[in-house]
C-alpha cells in the first residue's frame, strides 16, 4: 500500500512544484513590500516626531502582539465589511505586509538607534540635510546591525507564508492539505512539503549565520 | 421615489458602519466562549512551554556534550525544525500519527508539535547564553581546579542564566501566538472560539477583534515581564 501511495505521490509531484512556485511568489512579493515599508517606518520611528513614534509604536504592538492567523482573518473577513474586498492572493500579501513590516521596522529602528549619537552631530555639522544624514552617514553604519537579523526575519516570514493557506491560497501547505485527503499518508505528504520548505529556508539560515559571524567582527 | 430613498439611507448606513455597527452586546453574549478559549490558550501555552523548556535543556546538553552520537542527531533536529513552518509540523503530526497507528486527541498532538518546535529554539537560546560567557571565566575556573560539572554549575550557568531569561520570555510570546495555529486542527482555543462565533452569527469584526484584544492583553503582560528582566538581569560592563 505504501509503495502504491508513493507512486501516486510521484505522479502528482508537479502539483507540489506549482505550490512551491506559489509559495515563492507570495514570499518574494511580500518580502519586497515588507522591506520597503519596514525601512520607511523604521526611519520614522527612530526620528523624534513624538506623534509618529507613538502611532507606529501602537501599530507595531498590534502586529507583534496578535497571531498571524488572526491578522489574516481580520484582513480577509473584516476588511470587506469596511469596504475593502480582496481576492485571496492580494489579501495574503496585505496580511504579510502588515505583519512583516512591523517586525522589520523594529529591526531597522534598533539598528539606527545603535549608531552613535556623535555621527548624527558630525553629519549635521557637515551641513547635510536630515535625509542626507540618514542616507549617507547613518544607514550605511546601521546596516551592519540590521542585516543579520533581517535575513533571520526573512526566514521567519517565508515560513509564515504557510499560514496563508487558511484563506485558500494554493501554496505549498495548501497543496499538502489537499493531497492528504486523496493520499492518506500524512507522514509522506507532509515530509515532502517539509523538504520543499527546507530547500528554500535552509540556505537562507546558513546565509544568516554567515552574515552574523562576518558582521560581528 | 421610495426605492431611491431606501437606497440612499442604505448608503448612509454603509458610511458610518465602521464602528456604529459594532455590536458589543453580542460580544458579551459570547463572553463565556471567549473566556473558555482564553483558558485553553493559557493552559496549552503553559504546558507546552514547560515541556519545551525540558526539551530545550536536554537538546542543548546533548548538543554541547561533544559526544558525536548525541550531537549530530540533535543538530539535525534543530535545523529541520528551524527551517520548516510550524503549520507543516502540526499537519505532519496531525495527519501522520494516525498512519502510524497512534491515535491521540488533537490537543495533545498540538502540544507535542509546539513542544518540539519551541524546544529547538530554546535549545539555541540556551546555547547562545552559555557561549556568551567570557572565555576568561572558563580559564579562571580551570586554573582554580574545578572540573567540568563544577565549572558549569558555579561559573558558567549562573552567568548564562541572566542572558537567557529575556530571549526565553520572547520565545514564550512567540509560543502563545503559535497556539493560534492549533485552531486549524480544531483545538478549542481562543482563535477557534472566534471562528465558532463567526460561523454561528457571521460577525467576523466582533469575533476576531475581541480575539485580537485578548491576545494583546497576554502580549503586553509578557512584554512587560521581558522588558523588566532585560533591565534587571542582563549584566552590563560599565564603560
Amino acid at each position: 500500500m505504501m509503495a502504491f501511495y508513493f507512486s501516486r505521490l510521484v505522479e502528482i509531484f508537479p502539483f507540489f512544484l506549482r505550490g512551491l512556485w506559489m509559495t515563492t511568489k507570495v514570499a518574494f512579493c511580500s518580502l519586497i513590500i515588507c522591506t520597503l515599508i519596514g525601512f520607511i517606518l523604521g526611519m520614522l520611528r527612530s526620528s523624534n516626531i513624538v506623534f509618529l513614534k507613538r502611532l507606529i509604536g501602537t501599530y507595531v504592538a498590534f502586529a507583534r502582539g496578535t497571531p498571524f492567523v488572526v491578522q489574516i482573518f481580520i484582513v480577509f473577513f473584516i476588511f470587506p465589511e469596511w469596504g475593502l474586498q480582496l481576492e485571496a492572493f492580494p489579501a495574503a500579501l496585505l496580511a504579510m505586509a502588515i505583519m512583516g513590516s512591523a517586525f522589520i521596522c523594529e529591526i531597522v529602528a534598533g539598528g539606527i538607534n545603535a549608531v552613535h549619537n556623535g555621527q548624527w552631530e558630525a553629519a549635521s555639522s557637515s551641513g547635510l540635510t536630515k535625509l542626507q544624514q540618514l542616507r549617507l552617514v547613518i544607514i550605511p553604519q546601521a546596516m551592519k546591525v540590521i542585516v543579520p537579523p533581517l535575513v533571520g526575519q526573512y526566514v521567519l516570514l517565508i515560513k509564515d507564508t504557510s499560514v496563508v493557506s487558511v484563506i485558500g491560497v494554493m501554496e505549498l501547505t495548501r497543496v499538502g492539505w489537499v493531497t492528504v485527503v486523496r493520499i492518506p499518508e500524512g507522514l509522506m505528504v507532509f515530509a515532502l512539503v517539509g523538504i520543499l520548505y527546507f530547500s528554500i529556508s535552509y540556505p537562507l539560515i546558513l546565509l544568516s549565520n554567515y552574515l552574523e559571524r562576518r558582521m560581528a567582527i | 421615489m421610495s426605492a431611491e430613498l431606501i437606497f440612499h439611507t442604505h448608503l448612509v448606513d454603509m458610511d458610518d458602519s465602521m464602528l456604529a455597527n459594532f455590536n458589543f452586546r453580542i460580544i458579551f453574549e459570547y463572553m463565556p466562549l471567549f473566556l473558555d478559549g482564553l483558558k485553553f490558550t493559557f493552559l496549552i501555552s503553559l504546558v507546552a512551554l514547560v515541556l519545551a523548556l525540558i526539551t530545550g535543556i536536554v537538546a542543548c546538553a546533548c548538543r554541547i556534550s561533544g559526544i558525536k552520537i548525541l550531537k549530530y542527531p540533535i543538530i539535525a533536529y534543530i535545523e529541520v525544525i528551524r527551517s520548516t513552518p510550524l503549520l507543516v509540523q502540526i499537519y505532519f503530526l496531525y495527519f501522520g500519527l494516525p498512519t502510524l497507528g497512534i491515535r491521540v486527541p488533537e490537543i495533545q498532538t498540538g502540544i507535542i508539535a509546539l513542544m518540539l518546535n519551541s524546544g529547538a529554539y530554546i535549545a539555541e537560546i540556551i546555547r547562545a547564553g552559555i557561549n556568551s560567557v567570557d572565555q576568561g571565566q572558563i580559564e579562571a575556573g580551570l586554573s582554580s581546579g574545578l572540573n567540568y560539572v563544577q565549572r558549569m554549575r558555579f561559573i558558567i550557568l549562573p552567568q548564562a542564566l541572566g542572558v537567557t531569561v529575556p530571549p526565553l520570555l520572547g520565545q514564550a510570546i512567540v509560543l502563545v501566538k503559535d497556539t493560534a495555529l492549533l485552531s486549524l486542527i480544531s483545538v478549542m482555543e481562543l482563535t477557534r472560539s472566534g471562528q465558532t462565533m463567526t460561523s454561528e452569527r457571521f460577525m467576523p469584526a466582533e469575533a476576531f477583534l475581541t480575539v485580537a484584544f485578548f491576545y494583546m492583553c497576554i502580549y503586553f503582560c509578557l512584554k512587560a515581564l521581558a522588558d523588566w528582566s532585560q533591565r534587571k538581569l542582563i549584566f552590563r560592563e560599565a564603560y
